[in-house]
């Protein structure tokens, strides 16, 4: 099968330009000579499937991002058959000299400009021809996000791809020297093809900034835009979440329950108040775990991003970091993993090492679900919210603290340079497509973990046969019994201790962990929730799991990123260390308070 | 015209590049952003407490903190 790798910088659409191109079928996979995950999907061009694999953003192909090392090492190592760079038309002048670089990799390519409607109402106008002819190459006007120019962007891949004969792994030299003439090439060329207007001025994007940017009112609006997306997701989500809750319990009563009653009766419990119920509790979340994806891509792909980290870099550079470690703090309140991943922009080591160890502190999206379920079922509704807010207060407080005191260990000389992309209305096919990405892997990590979880919680709590299940007798009394003289002085019982256990595991196994081990769910288990632990329990559990190790995929991802054990282990025994050191202050200070 | 730092300009105020004495890895970074001799740039702003500047060049806006803009030396119009 023939391959096309698609190349070009960040901020060019390339990631739309590739979902649109292969109908976001579009598969994780790994490569010879790279140990990073990359997209590729097969399509279907004329006659013949074609593998399309989508490269990282690179702004020069001789650079020492990482990144671009990625790149390198694939094409160092992979055929490829076609090169398909896309390039940002309303940058083009920037851009040229990139695609002018590849060229010289002496592959076929077609070089598609995307973002043409946007350069048009910037009134930027293009000389295909001339362009292609400068190139050598086809040229494609493209807008990736509306979809325009797709045809003879396939037609041109198609013919070019049938004008090929096999090729081998291209060999790449620097050569440096040769990078200056590309650019003047590059500008020769621009002044050909290229109207570009006297002031090239983004009037949206300048107008916004003002705002937006502004030196007094531009962190508060930040946290007040936080505040009301967060507000949005539970406004919204809320009632969702009822509604699928009292749909699934309906359900389990109505034609589970009579269906599956012939089954022997720990068969019947380990399926349905195992499997179902633990399930269920977690499937629960998934109205508001899709709202908030949707809130996060939409703030993703505006551009808003890069204009925090042009706000936070002031603070962040006290505490040893950059303004990017904010964004993925941010970044990790969805998930932890990617955010990790994502520090891999960063060159310094110093610096990547402090980025990857305070993002297990950033409430991510599983632990949300834990403790909405928690505020909703022990604190009043006025209550609950506040109760939220001190949580994610308490996530940037131990991220900051960890940073000062980890950044003389871990120190970073690398320069901030980051573009601040126009401000971008984002297609709502566009974030559908982000935030059903985000729940897929979310759907992915609920069967692959929570199943498993559950039935050895189920299995934990129910063996050995003969005693009562959840009591001090079976298997998981018992492992609480070791813990509990570390665990009682924080406020944590016994059966909680087991929930922890697991929660190591993944947060998401937590809710229905609790449903396993209490044997209820839903608003059952919501009141005996309320009977087993008061406030100050609740928060301290809430506290421990926020802090201590996110889950395994979060350790796994923190391994191979660092690509080391010992940072790793620090990173574990440091977050369970200030877990328990958090928990123990606030538990036993708001008991000797007399709370 | 005059000769100062990058960092040095004025809000608003518009410099043409003269010299990039940035270490090798970050002067690349800034070429690939158009950072080359004989172009124009512009300070749009600078963000609180000492924070990082915010500079247009061509049609890219870009962010880099003081200390790094101080390595770039400009011809000030004005």
């Amino acid at each position: 099968m023939k391959r096309i790798a698609l190349l070009g910088m960040p901020n060019t659409g390339k990631s739309t330009f590739f979902n649109r191109l292969t109908g976001a079928s579009a598969r994780i996979g790994n490569w010879p000579g790279i140990t990073v995950d990359l997209l590729s999907a097969k399509i279907l061009l004329g006659a013949d499937m074609v593998e399309t694999v989508d490269l990282p953003g690179i702004y020069d192909l001789h650079g020492f991002a990482e990144d671009e090392q990625v790149v390198r090492r694939f094409l160092q190592n992979n055929p490829v058959d076609l090169l398909c760079v896309i390039l940002n038309a309303t940058q083009i002048d920037q851009q040229l000299p990139l695609a002018l670089q590849l060229r010289r990799l002496g592959l076929k390519a077609v070089v598609v400009l995307n973002m043409v409607d946007e350069a048009e109402r910037l009134g930027i106008r293009f000389d295909a021809l001339v362009l292609a002819q400068g190139l050598d190459c086809p040229v494609c006007l493209v807008s990736a996000k509306y979809g325009k120019g797709f045809l003879e962007t396939r037609e041109a891949l198609r013919q070019s791809l049938a004008e090929t004969s096999s090729v081998n792994t291209v060999a790449l030299q620097a050569d440096f020297a040769d990078d200056e003439a590309l650019v003047a090439e590059a500008e020769r060329l621009v002044a050909r093809a290229v109207a570009l207007p006297r002031l090239l001025e983004h009037d949206l994007t300048e107008r916004v900034d003002r705002i937006a940017l502004h030196s007094l009112f531009g962190i508060p609006l930040f946290f007040l835009a936080l505040y009301l997306l967060f507000q949005a997701v539970y406004t919204l989500g809320g009632p969702l979440q009822d509604g699928v809750t009292w749909l699934l319990e309906h359900f389990r009563n109505a034609v589970l329950a009579p269906l599956l009653a012939f089954l022997p009766s720990w068969l019947y419990g380990l399926l349905v108040e195992g499997v179902y119920d633990g399930l269920g509790t977690v499937a629960s979340f998934v109205p508001v775990i899709v709202l908030f994806f949707l809130g996060m891509a939409l703030v993703e792909d505006s551009g808003y991003l890069s204009r925090i980290a042009f706000l936070m870099d002031a603070l962040m550079a006290r505490l040893g970091l950059d303004g990017r470690g904010f964004v993925m703090l941010l970044m990790g309140f969805g998930c932890n993993v990617p955010a990790l991943m994502g520090t891999r922009v960063m060159r310094s080591r110093g610096l990547r090492l402090l980025t990857m160890l305070i993002i297990p502190f950033s409430l991510c999206s599983a632990r949300l679900q834990v403790f909405v379920f928690l505020t909703t079922a022990l604190f009043t509704p006025a209550k609950a919210p506040l109760v939220l807010l001190v949580l994610y207060a308490t996530s940037f407080l131990t991220a900051f603290t960890t940073a000062l005191l980890f950044k003389n260990r871990l120190r970073s000389g690398e320069p901030l340079l980051i573009e601040l992309p126009p401000y971008r209305l984002p297609t709502l096919n566009q974030v559908a497509l982000r935030a059903w990405h985000e729940v897929r892997h979310f759907l992915d990590r609920a069967t692959r973990f929570i199943v498993i979880g559950v039935i050895a919680i189920w299995l934990l709590t129910h063996l050995p046969t003969g005693v009562p299940p959840g009591s001090p007798q079976t298997l998981a009394g018992i492992f609480g019994g070791w813990l509990e003289p570390l665990l009682r002085p924080i406020g944590i019982d016994q059966q909680m201790a087991v929930v922890l256990l697991f929660g190591f595991v993944a947060k998401e196994i937590v809710l229905g962990a609790m449903a396993v081990v209490y044997g209820l769910e839903g608003d059952a288990l919501s009141q005996l929730m309320a009977h087993q632990m008061d406030g100050i329990q609740a928060f301290s559990f809430m506290l421990f799991t926020l802090i201590y190790t996110p889950c395994l995929s979060t350790v796994a991802t923190m391994r191979s990123e660092s690509k080391s054990i010992t940072f790793t282990g620090v990173s574990i025994v440091w977050s369970l260390a200030l877990a328990w050191l958090f928990c123990l202050i606030f538990y036993q200070g708001a008991r000797l308070l007399g709370f | 015209m005059t000769m100062v730092r990058l960092s040095e300009l004025t809000i608003g105020q518009m410099g043409i590049i003269e010299d990039v004495e940035a270490e090798e890895h970050f002067r690349q970074r800034l070429q690939s952003l158009g950072f080359r001799i004989g172009k124009e740039v512009r300070l749009i702003r600078q963000a609180l407490f000492g924070g990082p500047l915010h500079v247009r060049i061509g049609s890219v806006n870009v962010v880099l903190r003081r200390n790094d803009a101080a390595t770039i030396h400009v011809w000030a119009e004005g």
